[in-house]
């Protein structure tokens, strides 16, 4: 087990060092940093000294993989690779494009983010459960047919009109929460409901197919049967057997995205600003501030992989037949 | 004649699409899964729609300049389509400002010199919207009489082509009124009463529509006064392209290194795993949004690469599909590694490798028309959600070119104006029921297919 997660962990090195690769190539490669210079200093009327100043300013002075300048390791040290992109490593974000610490903003934002992501996950994931428990439960009626169709025609709503929509039926016609904004601490409750509300409304018709149709190839099992003819009634069946067996599959989907929930969604904490890391990550994409991105881009994907390894492991532990080795 | 980047993938796609249709109607095993697609009354009807969407966009994707020494048309420049010379009132009949669907004064008051020099403050008459009326009190009678008349073109047309078609295919009349029974019973094989009523409901709605487009914005007027009802028509074809032609990017990335993980194991399956990890473990809209980022910053630097504004467009368009495309065939490509995996230990691909098969015959012969269902599903499964995330990625400033009429476009420029009063809601009306219109049949189509080609699902 430790060696499995050892090696697992090892692995998410050069995972690690793929992506950095990646946005390090669309980053610095594709278009050179005067390129960038110009297209934050505007295009047609700028100096060459403008240009070198912004590019000293922000370091991206020193040559991109190589430095002949320099003395000893600081060949390689004194280069734009190793100071923007290999410093994410030690997850040293360096400043933004103006000037403020990534670091420490993200340190900040990371909690709005979360306040609103957990409560939508974990009452999404009730909501869900529930609904396809019920559709499953009447399986052979009418029901569970008008059921998967409002599924389908729920999901088919583009998730911006469950937002903007939200927002002027709750927030403006029958005025019971403000439309947007954020406080600290508890007071941010009543910037929280819609949100969240508008989080799980908008996942039930994806979701709750989805966990229906993974009762559903449970409830064809042998042990499903043999549980009936035991002579079980069909809820104690649904709860105690189905249930408990489709959890796997359930706990592991959600393990993976657990770490991602710090980086918030971009849509919902824009539409209500919430100062948040995803709303920080829209304003970085809107100002082209090209450091923060490229942090953000990191980040997510070191969460993602540790997701992955934590799924990894929750396998072994809810389900006693896998074993890693 | 012009032909954007765009315009000639989609019509190569789409005869594609009718040569694999071609070579499986005829093959009896191949031919099997789609009747029972055909028999499916939800999947017909949603293909009806499905196919009257694709229909516009492919008009819409015959591009040609218009004539210059028809001096009446604003000449701007650039190139209209099939679709824009069919639409051309509508096109052009652009108002000043807001004005609410079937209006025929603006949203806004404004001073209004009279003919006798007074100055009042009022909503001015629209220039096109309701502007044959005399008196506007009869207004509504007019919209009434216009939709009446279009719906008696549109039942005309129906009938027309309904007995048309039952011609060609019964020939006999006694053939006919006997089969005609069957059909009003819904008791054919191929759901023909549901799929006729759909195309009888469609031409019901394009012909009112086309009686009151010229008199009226059946949808309002955005800001700078243009028809909401024809950008929303526009941006079909901008959802479309998302749609299909990400596939065509994703499809060989996903089908090869799938194949090449699954067949030969090994170094091969490690580079690749590594490769689909890495790239499917940066979060997809950063990626995406890096990548336009970048392209943006390229387009700035070298402006004289793109002559003209909709060739801009165009190219936009494009590596926006070329990214969607990288970004997703990940989800594919393990799907087929898995079941490649699975299929090379089959006893037939043993028996053609003891036969001394050469490999990439086996590859090409017995691996790939397996994985074909896998592929068909999850294409027509990505589509709907391609044309979600259009809008999503246009709303963060990361989709298609903000002058590409497109859904994402429509509500991210609509978005702002919920908050005046009273609320200009008719552009995010029409964009979201249109845009739920083609995703929701697309996604009961999906339903169909998937039920018909999942080994797992057919148990008859």
């Amino acid at each position: 087990m430790i060696n499995y997660v050892i090696r697992r962990l090892l692995y998410m090195f050069p995972l690690l060092l793929g992506v950095n690769l990646i946005t390090f190539v669309l980053f610095f490669v594709v278009n050179s940093p005067d390129d960038m210079a110009r297209m934050h200093l505007g295009q047609k009327y700028v100096t060459e000294e403008a240009v070198s100043k912004w590019k000293v300013e922000r370091g991206y002075d020193l040559p991109l993989f190589w430095n002949d300048s320099q003395e000893g390791v600081g060949k390689a040290e004194k280069t734009i690779f190793f100071e923007k992109s290999v410093s994410l490593f030690m997850l040293k974000f360096g400043r933004s494009d103006n000037g403020r610490d990534i670091a420490a903003d993200i340190g900040q934002r990371m909690w709005p983010s979360l306040a609103i992501a957990l409560p939508s996950l974990i009452i999404g994931l009730l909501a869900n459960i529930s609904f396809a428990l019920l559709m499953v439960f009447f399986r052979t009626s009418r029901l569970a047919f008008w059921g998967v169709t409002l599924c389908v025609a729920l999901m088919s709503i583009s998730g911006l009109f469950y937002i903007i929509g939200g927002q002027f039926l709750v927030g403006k016609l029958l005025m019971l929460v403000p439309i947007s904004g954020y406080d600290t601490g508890f007071a941010a409750i009543k910037f929280l409901i819609l949100p969240v509300l508008i989080g799980v409304v908008s996942g039930i018709g994806s979701g709750t197919r989805w966990y229906r149709t993974l009762f559903l190839e449970e409830i064809e099992k042998d042990y499903v049967r043999t549980a009936r003819a035991k002579g079980l009634s069909e809820t104690a069946v649904l709860f105690r057997h189905v249930l408990q067996n489709a959890m796997i599959p359930i706990l592991t989907g959600v393990v993976v995205i657990l770490p991602l929930l710090f980086m918030g969604s971009l849509l919902t904490e824009s539409f209500f600003s919430i100062p948040g890391l995803g709303s920080y990550t829209i304003d970085a994409i809107n100002m082209q501030d090209f450091a923060i991105v490229r942090s953000m881009v990191f980040l997510g994907s070191l969460l993602y992989i540790f997701g992955l390894l934590l799924t990894d492991i929750s396998y072994t532990l809810v389900d006693p037949r896998v074993r890693l080795s | 004649m012009v032909v954007y980047w765009t315009d000639a993938l989609i019509f190569l796609l789409a005869i594609a699409i009718l040569l694999l249709g071609w070579r499986a109607s005829r093959k009896e095993h191949l031919r099997r899964p789609w009747r029972k697609v055909a028999q499916n009354r939800v999947g017909m009807v949603s293909l009806v729609v499905l196919l009257f969407f694709v229909v516009i966009g492919l008009l819409d994707s015959i591009h040609f300049y218009p004539d210059l020494d028809k001096g009446s048309e604003q000449q701007s420049g650039e190139a209209i389509s099939l679709f824009d010379k069919w639409v051309t009132p509508i096109r052009l009949q652009e108002e000043k400002s807001y004005s609410a669907p079937f209006a025929s004064r603006l949203f806004a008051k404004e001073m209004i010199e009279q003919p006798n020099g007074q100055v009042v403050w009022d909503y001015p008459r629209l220039k096109y919207g309701g502007a044959h009326l005399v008196d506007e009190g009869v207004k509504k009678s007019d919209i009434l009489a216009l939709t009446a008349g279009g719906m008696l073109k549109g039942l005309g047309f129906w009938l027309l082509v309904t007995s048309s078609f039952a011609l060609i295919r019964w020939r006999s009349l006694s053939k006919m009124r006997r089969n005609l029974g069957l059909v009003l019973n819904g008791a054919t094989t191929l759901p023909l009463r549901a799929i006729t009523l759909t195309i009888l409901f469609l031409s019901l709605c394009t012909f009112s529509a086309m009686e009151l487009a010229p008199h009226y914005h059946l949808f309002g007027t955005d800001k700078v006064g243009q028809d909401v009802f024809y950008q929303a028509l526009k941006s079909i074809r901008t959802g479309l392209m998302i749609g299909t032609l990400t596939t065509l990017v994703m499809l060989p990335l996903a089908l090869s290194f799938g194949i090449l993980a699954g067949f030969f194991r090994g170094w091969v399956d490690d580079v690749i795993q590594y490769l689909y990890t890495t790239l499917s473990s940066i979060p997809g809209v950063l990626l995406i949004a890096a990548s336009i980022l970048m392209m943006q910053v390229y387009m700035a630097n070298h402006e004289e690469q793109f002559a003209s504004l909709a060739l801009r467009a165009d190219m936009r368009l494009l590596f926006l599909c070329l990214i969607l495309g990288i970004t997703s065939w990940t989800g594919l490509c393990r799907l087929l590694r898995a079941e490649t995996l699975k299929l090379r230990e089959m006893e037939y691909v043993q028996a053609a490798t003891a036969m001394g098969v050469k490999r990439g015959v086996i590859l090409v012969r017995h691996i790939l028309p397996n994985l074909f269902h896998i592929v068909l599903i999850s294409i027509v499964l990505d589509f709907s959600a391609l044309v979600l995330a259009e809008a999503v990625l246009s709303y963060v400033n990361i989709g298609v070119d903000p002058t590409t009429n497109s859904w994402g476009n429509m509500i991210n420029s609509a978005r702002l104006e919920m908050a005046r009063e009273p609320v200009v809601w008719w552009s995010l009306a029409a964009a979201f029921s249109f845009m739920f219109t083609l995703v929701l049949a697309a996604n009961l189509f999906a339903d169909a297919v998937r039920d018909a080609f999942d080994p797992r699902r057919a148990s008859d």
